[in-house]
């Protein structure tokens, strides 16, 4: 039962090799760990989606993850996205539009909508709302989160 | 909501999966996405103490035609491979139309097709689908395999019968007959969440525009799915008129299902929309076998 | 001096740091040596504690410590009150209980904590919560709201006769009379449950108590921390100068994420103590559902009497409100029910009987809307009846009963939750409901969309609503403003911010008044250490109270810019202006001089401060109103509803707010259609459901149903403004407007769409299921047509 592994995974470019027990969630892993908090935990059980973070490019739950299910792996985290100085323009959009306010489901809305804006980069506002119905949001109604979609997709056209 | 300690295997191939699973039998689960598992270990609901992880087992992963004009699924593709898949599309329109309404994209990223039916929820989609389309799943054990028709395979509530060492390792999906139509429907509170009420059908018309054959396979209705055969048995050899659809979509509501109560919606609530989606499932489906 | 940023729709400061994940919320923290907690809580809801054994946890490697009440010694007590019951109001029946940290004797909910296991992990807090043996004798659970007191209901509180918490009467004019000289009565039974805020971030707090600087320090997901600090200190025998409670980022308070105080602040407080380590508990979503506080539950039997013409004589409301096991928020919910039933109406006579019972189930203290969209929901529903009965439309019913505008401020002769007479400080209702109506195309829908889709078979209905709220409430609230000599401006203040913009929009406050950049404005919120004089984040007051309280610090700190300006320029006051960080003389904007400049010489290492001066650019200004300001609007929507499936689609959706002078547009819409998204939730989505044992039946996000943007619709949006005269600033509060006549709007708009079936639905949350029976009871009835 005390098995430990090593789990050797690439985090937004950088490699980490860590020792963990196998229950660890990669959520934990990632916060704990490896101290990237800004991957949030909103409920563990998969349906609030504020843990979203990228795992060999496709979005998934990181809270319905072990951490060593991601030995050989790559991740990207909102810390890989953009930084204060150098936002990444779906972080400039959800600026500009107002689709943060307590600001804890945002990564996970962010991590869910870079793969979303890659697929489809001139989503219709019926498209953004279905791709984004597995994050909650309790703050903003989601309608200023939509605006910010459609001015990330703009901006990224360009 | 942390899990209890567990002890860990990661296999690289079917027969050390199938190795752990003979030594551990009912003390293992075997994890494929975990979109439905690690939740229950989360929440403790669950307790194993042995973890098969099969998401090494690169053996498992695959979508091939079969020399009938079927699709072979190994059980461990991922729901969104399946989803983007033009074979898939192709071969299995119905499975195509029912992906995108599973879940959301982040739970379809690590959720598996087999893993979907091994877990056996009364209210999953290709559950329901797969019976709809005659599948039929193979299972192995170290003892062997055999082949099971998915509308044998779900026996109860998460039931199937799936022994402890036995694991699902492959979906047959047969070729669709000519002038055949699919439909699914169901009714979610929310955009994709768990359906109160649900229904698969397949239908085929011979050359005279009457009913073939016909299957209806209801998701929430039950302990487990529920194949509505007297429903579907009145539609045979009949022209899908209004009435005969709307007299099946009754049987098979009012006779054949035996939905349950709980906090989202009582008994007969679900066999009100089963009745509804039914009879609304059997139109389309048909009016598509006669588009064909 | 003109405004240049209140009123801009300027982006948020604080956004880069929340978008980049660089923000700091409680379970970021992580100090050395910290620990973990888990509570043990109880699965029954009623239960007397017989014996917990917890030897075996103790045992366990790895963990540290496992504490119960018993360990607590002299430090366990029930909590004080938050708020006491109003001394104003004559013949009031009010008895305090409040929560316990660990249960001692008796299990009054489900989720009440047991025992707090101390461990190097949480994953082995929560192994070792299995190794406790517990003795729980279990009791009836009293979860209904009438029989809790029904005479052989069990009594949940053993010192009391019965489960009754408070009774009070309010009333004025003659509601008797006025129903005798009616020409209709309408009387109901209305129905309301409970909702959860389910912010994203549950609650956490990590406590730290440093032995050798005798100093405690606590990051706590609250929302009001200076009332935390000076509790904890004075339960703990601690100067409130060796606490500090931080409030970092907090993902949505919503209301519950006010306490004082909640179990885990005080075990985790007396832990660290104990164990001499930092420990950190982090609710999980589970522990949510049952150990934060909730609310919502009331029945009513209201009546309503009016003349022919659909003339409001009277309002008779009689209630009964379900606290929970505790009730340390005192009255405010109920007596803001009691309060906004009287609507933005003329209303001569009104009686109203409040009964508050005690049920083993959550505390009940505010939650968004904090008992007003009850009230909403009660006086909006029996005028949609009256404007049915009586042949009257809707909006008309509405518009002859409206105050008008000539009677503020207004006084409508009963208290409300701050214990001050109801007054409405100004307004203008028939603007924003006319608005409201023309924006949706009222009567262009009623008259020709409506009977068109109709033909077709399908059912599409149109609803709208009106309503007052109360916002701004006192007691006051503090800032302190700060020119430092880097020419950039500080401020602190003692509320927390939990996402409503308050780095921003209290900055564009600051901007105006010393002329910089509101980008120039560091503010803190929600930091003992930084500012300790004050209350907190709740019933839509922070902008009111504590932006007045910035708006005075900063005009105090213009006026000694001014001052030293003038005497170092050697200009008259009233010659120089405040623009782009500098003080400049408005003909001569050649002879400036920069605020940090100024800064540097307002404290000077020589020469003294002159007496009755302060050295520095710093000014410290409190504002607390009298009483508070009234906000309203109208909201209006457009919905489908397929009668077979009972599934809703919202077409249109829109709403009117008047919130008197807004900072910053773009965080109001925010607020507004936040607001909105969780009205809807508890529309037709949302209702915690206990079973007659007390269990909650759906704890957990797949159950609980947290609308997404599937169900939530675009919100089209208008202002109107009518100034508050009570703050400088003119602002009213905004934070709860947005969901308070949701669910009445819901229902009236759903009775418009399935007309020809002739329902009333009279009970809030609905759903599906809700309607499916209220349809087939039509059809049974025979009412449909």
């Amino acid at each position: 039962m005390n098995d430990l592994f090593t789990v050797t995974v690439t985090v937004n470019g950088t490699q980490y090799e860590r020792t963990v027990e196998p229950r660890l969630l990669l959520s934990d892993f990632l916060r704990h760990e490896l101290g990237l908090t800004g991957t949030h935990v909103g409920c563990e059980h998969g349906v609030c989606g504020a843990c979203t973070v990228l795992f060999d490019g496709a979005p998934v739950r990181s809270c319905l993850m072990f951490a060593v299910q991601a030995n050989g792996h790559e991740i990207l985290t909102v810390e890989g996205l953009g930084t204060m100085d150098d936002l990444h323009p779906l972080q400039e959009a959800f600026r500009e539009a107002h689709g943060v306010q307590c600001g804890f489901c945002t990564p996970g809305f962010l991590m869910s909508l870079v793969p979303f804006l890659e697929e489809n980069p001139d989503p219709t506002e019926e498209e953004i709302r279905e791709a984004i119905s597995g994050n909650l949001c309790r703050c903003t109604g989601y309608q200023h989160i939509v605006d910010a979609v459609q001015l990330a997709a703009e901006k990224m056209r360009t | 909501m942390k899990p209890s300690p567990f002890k860990y295997y990661a296999p690289t191939t079917v027969e050390e999966a199938l190795a752990h699973l003979a030594e551990h039998g009912y003390e293992a689960k075997a994890l494929a996405g975990g979109q439905s598992l690690i939740p229950m270990l989360n929440f403790r609901l669950a307790q194993p103490s042995v973890l098969v992880d099969l998401n090494n087992v690169s053996d498992l992963f695959y979508i091939r035609p079969d020399e009938n004009g079927g699709l072979l699924l190994g059980a461990m593709t991922r729901q969104s491979q399946v989803e983007h898949d033009a074979l898939v599309a192709e071969r299995a329109p119905l499975v195509h139309e029912v992906m995108p309404q599973i879940a959301y994209p982040q739970i379809r990223t690590r959720g598996t097709f087999g893993g979907s039916l091994a877990h056996a929820d009364p209210s999953a989609e290709l559950v329901a689908v797969s019976i709809a389309l005659n599948g039929r799943f193979r299972l192995r054990s170290q003892a062997g395999e055999r082949w099971v028709p998915a509308d044998e395979f779900f026996v109860g509530l998460f039931t199937t019968v799936l022994e402890p060492d036995e694991l699902l390792v492959e979906v047959a999906l047969p070729v669709m007959p000519p002038r055949s139509g699919g439909a699914f429907l169901q009714i979610t509170r929310r955009h994709h969440d768990f359906c109160i009420a649900g229904v698969a059908v397949l239908v085929t018309l011979d050359d005279e525009d009457q009913c073939e054959q016909a299957r209806l396979v209801f998701l929430s209705a039950g302990d487990g799915p529920v194949n509505a055969r007297q429903a579907a048995e009145m539609l045979v050899g009949q022209a899908p008129t209004p009435e005969a659809i709307r007299a099946a979509a009754e049987k098979a509501a009012d006779d054949e299902i035996d939905p349950g109560s709980d906090i989202h919606a009582s008994a007969e609530y679900r066999r009100h929309l089963a009745k509804v989606l039914a009879r609304r499932a059997l139109t389309q489906a048909f009016d598509r076998a006669s588009n064909i | 001096m003109a405004k240049k940023y209140v009123g801009q729709r300027m982006t948020r400061t604080e956004d880069p740091r929340l978008l980049t994940g660089q923000a700091l919320f409680v379970d970021d923290v992580d100090l050395p040596d910290m620990l973990h907690a888990a509570f043990l809580r109880s699965d029954h809801a009623h239960a007397r504690l017989k014996s917990i054994d917890v030897s075996a946890a103790r045992e366990r490697p790895g963990v540290v410590a496992v504490y119960t009440a018993e360990d607590m010694g002299d430090i366990w007590q029930p909590g004080p009150p938050l708020v006491s019951p109003p001394p104003t109001v004559e013949d009031i029946v009010f008895h305090s209980r409040t929560q316990v940290p660990l249960v001692k004797d008796k299990v009054r909910l489900a989720g009440e904590p047991l025992a707090v296991v101390i461990a190097e992990s949480r994953y082995i807090a929560e192994d070792a919560l299995d190794d406790i043996a517990v003795d729980l004798e279990p009791l009836g659970a009293v979860v209904d709201l009438e029989k809790a007191l029904e005479p052989d209901a069990p009594v949940i509180h053993d010192d009391l006769d019965s489960n009754l918490a408070a009774h009070l009467v309010q009333q004025k004019g003659d509601y008797a009379a006025a129903r005798e000289k009616a020409d209709l009565v309408i009387k109901r039974r209305i129905l309301i449950d409970r909702g959860t805020a389910a912010a994203m971030e549950n609650r956490g707090i990590v406590a730290h108590w440093d032995e050798k600087s005798q100093h405690l320090t606590l990051w706590d997901t609250t929302q009001a921390p200076i009332p935390v600090r000076n509790g904890l200190a004075g339960m703990f025998g601690l100067s409130p100068t060796q606490v500090r409670v931080i409030a970092p980022f907090v993902g949505g308070g919503f209301g519950p994420k006010i306490m004082m105080f909640y179990p885990e602040e005080v075990c985790l407080t007396w832990a660290t103590m104990k164990v001499g380590r930092p420990i950190k508990w982090i609710e999980d979503r589970r522990e949510n559902f049952y150990a934060t506080n909730q609310e919502r539950g009331q029945v009513h039997d209201a009546e309503l009497a009016l003349t022919r013409d659909g003339r409001i004589l009277g309002l008779r409301d009689d209630f009964i409100h379900d606290t929970g096991a505790y009730d340390p928020y005192g009255l405010t919910v109920p007596l803001n029910t009691q309060c906004h039933v009287l609507g933005p109406y003329e209303i001569p006579s009104f009686y109203s009987d409040l009964k508050m019972v005690f049920t083993n189930r959550p505390i009940v203290s505010p939650l968004r809307g904090a008992g007003r969209p009850q009230g909403v929901y009660v006086i909006e529903r029996l005028l949609d009846i009256a404007s049915k009965e009586l042949g009257i439309d809707r909006v008309e019913i509405r518009k002859r009963n409206f105050l008008p505008p000539d009677v503020f401020p207004y006084d409508n002769q009963i208290i409300d939750q701050a214990f001050v007479p109801l007054v409405y400080d100004s307004g203008n209702y028939l603007p924003i409901l006319e608005k409201a109506a023309a924006m949706i195309g009222y009567d262009k829908f009623v008259k020709e969309e409506q009977p068109r889709l109709r033909a077709e078979g399908r059912h599409v209905g149109i609803g709208i609503v009106c309503f007052i709220e109360t916002t701004g409430i006192g007691p006051y609230e503090g800032a302190r403003v700060t020119v430092e000599t880097s020419g950039k401006i500080s401020v602190a203040t003692g509320v927390g911010t939990q996402g409503q913009g308050h780095f921003t929009s209290f900055a564009q406050i600051v901007a105006d008044q010393l002329g910089v950049s509101p980008r120039d404005v560091r503010l803190v919120t929600g930091d003992t250490a930084e500012f300790h004089w004050g209350t907190g984040t709740f019933a839509s007051r922070g902008a009111v109270v504590a932006g007045n309280a910035v708006h005075a610090a900063a005009s105090s700190v213009r006026a000694k810019v001014l001052k030293l300006a003038s005497k170092v320029l050697e200009v008259p006051e009233e010659e120089l202006e405040l623009e782009d960080g500098q003080v400049r003389v408005a003909d001569a904007p050649q002879q400036s001089i920069s605020l940090g400049e100024l800064a540097v010489l307002a404290n000077p290492l020589r020469g003294a401060v002159e007496p009755g001066t302060e050295p520095g650019l710093e000014s410290t200004d409190y504002f607390g109103p009298k009483y508070g300001a009234t906000a309203s609007g109208a909201h209006a929507m457009i919905l489908e509803v397929d009668p077979e499936t009972m599934l809703v689609e919202i077409k249109r959706y829109v709403l009117v707010e008047d919130c008197g002078t807004m900072l910053n547009p773009l965080i109001v819409e925010g607020q507004l259609q936040g607001g909105v998204g969780m009205g809807i939730g508890s529309s037709y989505y949302e209702q915690l459901i206990y079973d007659e044992n007390g269990q909650l039946l759906n704890a957990s996000f797949a159950d609980y149903l947290v609308p997404t943007a599937s169900e939530v619709p675009r919100v089209e949006i208008a202002h109107l403004e009518t100034p508050s005269p009570l703050n400088p600033l003119g602002t009213k509060g905004v934070g709860e407007g947005g969901c308070l006549p949701v669910p009445c709007l819901f229902a009236q708009t759903l009775e418009d769409a399935l007309a020809d079936y002739n329902i009333e639905v009279l009970e809030t949350p609905m759903s599906p299921n809700k309607l499916f029976e209220l349809l087939e009871a039509a059809r049974g009835a025979g009412r449909e047509t």
